[in-house]
């Protein structure tokens, strides 16, 4: 687990195929090339097969690789990921789909009991290579139960791995990475960001900015004066929020932290160590939620050099709100910019 | 399929002519607003809906067995038609669609009607629940109040939904399980669902009564409903009634059904239009006329202008509410987030 914090950035590779494609299109072509590559990867949920996902995620999946490798299920979450466990018994890479974050509730069970737990009841002889995708996170006025932050819940569980893409070329590298991977991965997809475009750079298959750590956090903008710590569809805000910023000739790093577990804390402790200060940005609930984690672990490695308490902003302690409230809860750029503001003003006693 | 025994009593009698025309009318109104709704969602009045076009038949049809007075209902996402034949506010009720409120803004007490439910077969339990408290309560056997919950062939494939079964048949508690197969769950038909041939088919393995009919046919689910809650009120445990229907285009406003079926499918399989066939056979019976099918419309007619703009004038609640309603005896950290909230959303 480390990545090095790369000043300014690595020049990408001139002659590198880049191409435009949003998140659901780069998520798409992820899954397509996984089921091509790895003959044991069998995709399923609602109406994943013939609808291609509410989202359409696994649009066209069912007709290029057949109803044996991507299939339909009886509306049933836990039945979902139980089934799931099974299959990874027999030797088989499942990558079953939530249809939205809400509805995992249902699967907690069989998640917390049995696909965290097999591979240490089996003392390893019955790994659980399964890739959870659950559309996650807020920003579409949804109903309820369809707009949920649940990555410090996940995060919690010993045995799993959580990990959330933020932009078209991490969404397609970090799921094709996931994918291959012996353990559980909750591969959280922030929704609101699925029809943003991007560009995606196929060639870098190690899923990280020149060629660090697949598992490490990244730098999106490199700054001096202050580190933005984010994930999903928050780091694209947050990196609005730099860009607003630098008029005021603030000069605001943005972390985007990609694996919310196991924590890159080897690239926080880099990040804060230069700044010297840190805002811990989230959507989910404020109390016990991962934004604690990442404080804590900066103030670990940091606690000498920091100029202030990490602050955090986050949504509120409140079940997520209907639509017209959703704004309201979601840290918006004013929110952030307080809490930017806090850190920046704070005075010891 | 009918396990239930036959009725007697009020069950059993025949609907008057006055009682038919006012299902008629229900029913109109009910296709109406429902597709007042899906234009108010294309023109960005509200953010989304869950049609229920061709559902009229089985949502009037059962909500009209309701005695609002001591029974309670527990609804999916899609039992407006349920709700406007209880008589809730249809604005209050709407405003869930809205985007203002995730349950709805009536009062669940005093409409019984319980708030809106997004989890599929999440309410099920709850009926059980509420209904065994009817027996704990000591209410006599003949005025039980009766729960009904409503959920789908995909809903049945839940546990929770075999969980709850399973309890009220074993407690005997007065609840209806009204199951709207209605074809399709999302884009998942039935057959690749429901194991074991139909919902009805299970509630033999509880030992419960099950009643499988058609849904379309607004008289046979009245009579249907009334018999199951006549048998519950009794103590005498309770019924399950799988109403057989159709849902005709999409499955919610950002669904696209021709992913999953074609035009001609959606024909073939839906049949008859549940409104069209009942006022035939109005007619037919003489029960009503052409002046009187106009009426009922018009007065759709201006029920939806009237629901129209009273949704149209909701504003956003309060973003206080979002503190507020968190607790009955709030937390001092959520009263410091919702100081910061206001600070910073210069709200105070
Ligand atoms: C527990 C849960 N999982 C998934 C969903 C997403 N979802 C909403 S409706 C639906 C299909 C429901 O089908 P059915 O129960 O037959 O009811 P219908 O909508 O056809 O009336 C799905 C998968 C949900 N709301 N709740």
């Amino acid at each position: 687990m480390s990545n090095s914090i790369l000043e300014g950035g690595t020049a990408a590779p001139v002659t590198a195929p880049s191409t435009m494609m949003s998140m659901q299109q780069a998520l798409n072509r992820a899954l397509d090339e996984v089921l091509a590559e790895n003959p044991k990867a069998v995709i399923f949920g609602e109406d994943c097969g013939r609808l291609g996902g509410v989202f359409r995620i696994t649009d066209g999946l069912q007709a290029k690789h057949g109803e044996q490798r991507v299939f339909d299920t009886p509306l049933a979450e836990s039945g979902i990921l139980g089934m799931s466990v099974g299959l990874a018994m027999a030797g088989f890479h499942p990558i079953p789909e939530v249809q939205f974050d809400g509805f995992a509730y249902p699967a907690i069970n069989q998640i917390v009991c049995q696909v965290a737990r097999m591979n240490y009841r089996s003392r390893g002889t019955l790994p659980m290579p399964i890739t959870l995708r659950v559309p996650s996170f807020g920003g579409i006025r949804a109903p309820e139960h369809h707009g949920e932050s649940l990555e410090a819940l996940f995060a919690h569980v010993p045995g799993l791995k959580v990990v959330s893409p933020s932009n078209p070329h991490e969404a397609y590298h970090l799921l094709k990475y996931a994918a291959t991977r012996p353990d559980p991965v909750i591969f959280m997809e922030p929704k609101s960001r699925y029809w943003q475009k991007g560009e995606v750079d196929l060639t870098r298959h190690d899923a990280a900015d020149g060629g660090g750590s697949p598992t490490g956090a990244k730098v999106m903008r490199a700054g001096r004066h202050l580190t933005l710590v984010a994930w999903g569809a928050m780091v694209a805000r947050c990196l609005q929020v730099a860009e607003l910023a630098a008029e005021d000739g603030i000069d605001i790093e943005v972390l985007d932290l990609r694996w919310l577990k196991p924590v890159d804390a080897e690239a926080l402790g880099a990040s804060v160590r230069k700044t010297r200060r840190a805002v811990v940005v989230h959507e989910a609930p404020l109390t016990s939620g991962l934004g604690a984690e990442v404080a804590q672990l900066i103030t670990q490695s940091c606690f000498d050099t920091l100029k202030a308490p990490v602050e955090r902003v986050t949504g509120f302690d409140v079940p997520y709100p209907s639509g017209d409230l959703e704004d309201e809860y979601i840290p918006n750029i004013d929110r952030i910019l307080f809490g930017i503001q806090r850190v920046l003003e704070y005075k010891r006693g | 399929m009918d396990t239930l025994p036959l009725a007697s009593g009020d069950a059993a009698k025949p609907l008057t002519p006055a009682e038919l025309r006012e299902l008629y009318s229900l029913m109109v109104a009910v296709r109406h607003l429902d597709a007042s709704a899906i234009a108010w969602q294309r023109q960005g009045i509200i953010p989304g809906y869950a049609p229920e076009l061709g559902q009229e038949a089985a949502q009037v049809g059962s909500g009209y067995a309701v005695d609002t007075t001591r029974d309670f209902v527990f609804p999916t996402y899609r039992e407006m038609g349920v709700a406007r034949t209880m008589g809730v506010d249809m604005v209050a009720y709407m405003s869930t669609h809205k985007a203002t409120w995730h349950g709805g803004l009536y009062d669940p007490q005093q409409t019984r009607l319980a708030p809106i439910q997004a989890v599929v077969a999440g309410s099920v339990l709850h009926a059980v629940g509420w209904a065994h408290g009817q027996t704990l309560a000591g209410t006599a056997d003949g005025s039980l109040g009766v729960a009904m919950t409503y959920f789908g062939d995909g809903a049945s494939s839940q546990g929770d939904v075999h969980e709850a079964l399973n309890f009220a048949a074993v407690m005997k508690a007065p609840v209806v399980f009204f199951v709207q197969n209605n074809g399709w769950a999302i884009s998942v038909p039935t057959e690749r669902q429901v194991a074991g041939g139909s919902v009805a088919a299970r509630a033999a393995g509880y030992g419960m009564p099950a009643l499988q009919i058609d849904g379309d046919d607004v008289v046979a689910v009245v009579e249907a409903t009334r018999r199951a809650f006549a048998h519950a009120r009794s103590g005498q445990g309770p019924v399950l009634i799988e109403a057989m229907t159709y849902r005709r285009g999409p499955h919610s406003t950002s669904d696209d059904p021709g992913r999953y079926r074609s035009l001609d499918e959606e024909r073939d399989g839906a049949g008859l239009d549940p409104l069209e066939r009942f006022r035939q056979r109005l007619l037919a019976e003489g029960i009503a006329d052409g002046v009187f099918f106009a009426e009922a419309l018009a007065a759709a007619k201006a029920e939806e202008e009237h629901l129209r703009i009273g949704i149209q004038a909701l504003g956003s609640r309060p973003g206080t509410e979002m503190f507020d309603l968190v607790f009955q005896e709030t937390t001092p950290a959520l009263q410091a987030q919702a100081a910061n909230w206001r600070e910073e959303s210069e709200h105070v």
